[in-house]
């Protein structure tokens, strides 16, 4: 299996440990991953809200690069996926559009290059396969699987799992072993890219999320976002100075979990960059 | 208040977002999960009343589309099919086209800060993108605690990727942004 590879500004910077985990299991799973080569940033959350042209230009750009690889893409970052998805499906629906942002962006693109989160690939290999790589059973590890928004919404543009009781993490957190929580917010919004500019609100969010994943029984959350897992994690001691509440919660990537349970080194995970130590939950929840 | 020239502004959102805002029945099931709600001055079903009525300035004017992080919850859940988050989109739009000064200040100044770091050098970079938006929001001492916990993990780039396609950029912006 070979795929287009779009890590997205986050997983070069701040969310490094998820580039370095994906790569790492892919690696073990005999999924090949090219870097688009000069992608550009897709515009995030910013090109939207300011500017629709320039929400669809910025990633058709990397799209029309991928076509030229002849590859379809992965998107491990859920907010990359969803603006680049988004962006595929209104060129898709329509032809005079296309035609104007291929103008746009300089370059010929047909539409058809398919754009994938990381997580429905590895759906698609299915559990049995993801079993057989499985040395060490993350036993004892309660996770809540945290999907947040735009991984699967809206439907009708990520055409991925279920909008609201998706079951992609769910079912390969049980293949690896631990136990899945049952709780209420796997889809609430994190708040997203307001964590700098409008800080409380992502507390106040975070806050929700986190407390309920805790009432829940969980001892660690697995994320597919880097916006997620900086909301949750990085965010999360300023949390609980605000609201008085002790979580301890480590926000994993799920490529992390997926690396541990694969036995690999805790160093190519990028383990070492959580901000909520995982070491105490690993040490007790992993066997073998 | 004046209700004069509702149509057409109805009209233009509608064209903008591609959204048949006009078929609202306010249920208020957007408004129900949306996660921003709680803190914003209308709620996302009075958005789309207003923008049906033609209340074109205080809709404009709002907190509300400034805080509307495009979660895409209401879009999911609206059982008329409307993409309120694309209407959202379309008033945003709207507004910064009329030079209206945003109600949240602290939310446009980010996003435009995000955009020129994604126009200077095709990729964000975050430390120089957050040193700017410290100086445009005025917002010095903020964060600063944040900012040093995730240096000390080396979660910050220290140096820009600068991308060979940037005239490319360069040019998309300028044919979007006008600029
Ligand atoms: S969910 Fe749809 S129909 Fe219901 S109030 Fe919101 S926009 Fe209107
Ligand atoms: S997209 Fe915006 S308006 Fe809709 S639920 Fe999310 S934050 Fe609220």
């Amino acid at each position: 299996m070979r795929y287009a590879y779009y890590p997205g500004c986050s997983l070069h910077s701040t969310a490094r440990d998820y580039n370095l985990s994906t790569l790492a299991v892919c690696k073990q799973l005999g999924i090949e991953l090219v870097e688009i080569p000069d992608w550009n940033c897709c515009g995030a959350t910013s090109a939207h809200a300011l500017n629709r042209d320039l929400s669809i230009a910025l990633p058709l750009r990397n799209l029309a690069i991928a076509e030229t690889m002849g590859l379809d893409v992965i998107a491990p970052c859920a907010a990359c996926f969803n603006r680049m998805k988004s962006s595929n499906v209104a060129v898709n629906e329509n032809p005079e559009l296309l035609a104007r942002m291929s103008d746009l962006i300089g370059m010929p693109y047909s539409g058809k290059v398919k754009v994938l989160p990381l997580l429905a690939v590895i759906n698609e290999i299915g559990t049995e396969t993801i079993r057989e790589h499985v040395k060490r059973l993350l036993e004892n590890l309660k996770v809540a699987p945290y999907y947040g928004c735009l991984l699967v919404r809206p439907p009708e543009t990520t055409e991925f799992d279920d909008p609201e009781d998706p079951q992609s993490l769910d079912n390969l957190i049980t293949a690896l072993g631990a136990e899945v929580v049952k709780w209420p917010y796997k889809t609430e919004c994190c708040g997203a890219g307001l964590s700098i500019s409008k800080t409380e609100v992502v507390l106040k969010l975070t806050h929700d999320i986190l407390s309920m994943a805790k009432r829940a029984g969980a001892n660690c959350l697995a994320t597919a976002c880097p916006l997620c897992q900086s909301n949750l994690d990085l965010r999360q001691s300023d949390v609980e100075k605000a609201y008085g509440e002790k979580y301890g919660l480590p926000a994993f990537y799920f490529t992390q979990l997926m690396g541990i349970a694969f036995g690999l080194p805790g160093t190519s995970l990028g383990l070492d960059k959580l901000m909520v130590s995982p070491e105490q939950v690993l040490t007790t929840g992993v066997r073998g | 208040m004046r209700l004069t020239g509702e149509k057409k502004f109805c009209d233009e959102i509608t064209a903008l977002s591609g959204q048949p805002v006009i078929s609202c029945y306010q249920c208020g099931e957007c408004t129900a999960g949306c996660p921003v709600a709680f803190t914003a001055d209308i709620m996302p079903n009075q958005v789309t009343r207003m923008v049906q009525v033609g209340l074109e300035e205080p809709v404009l004017r709002s907190r509300m589309i400034w805080l509307c992080v495009g979660c895409e919850t209401c879009t999911t859940r609206c059982p008329r099919g409307i993409e309120l988050a694309k209407v959202m989109d379309a008033l945003r739009e709207t507004a910064v086209a009329r030079k209206i000064k945003p109600s949240e200040p602290s939310i446009s100044t980010f996003h435009k800060t995000f955009l020129d770091s994604v126009e200077r050098m095709g990729r964000v970079h975050e430390i120089t993108m957050l040193a700017e938006y410290k100086l445009r929001s005025g917002n010095l001492f903020s964060d600063l605690l944040l900012g040093a916990r995730m240096f000390l993990k080396g979660k910050l780039a220290l140096i820009p990727e600068f991308l060979k396609g940037r005239s490319d950029i360069k040019k998309i912006f300028n044919k979007t942004f006008g600029k």
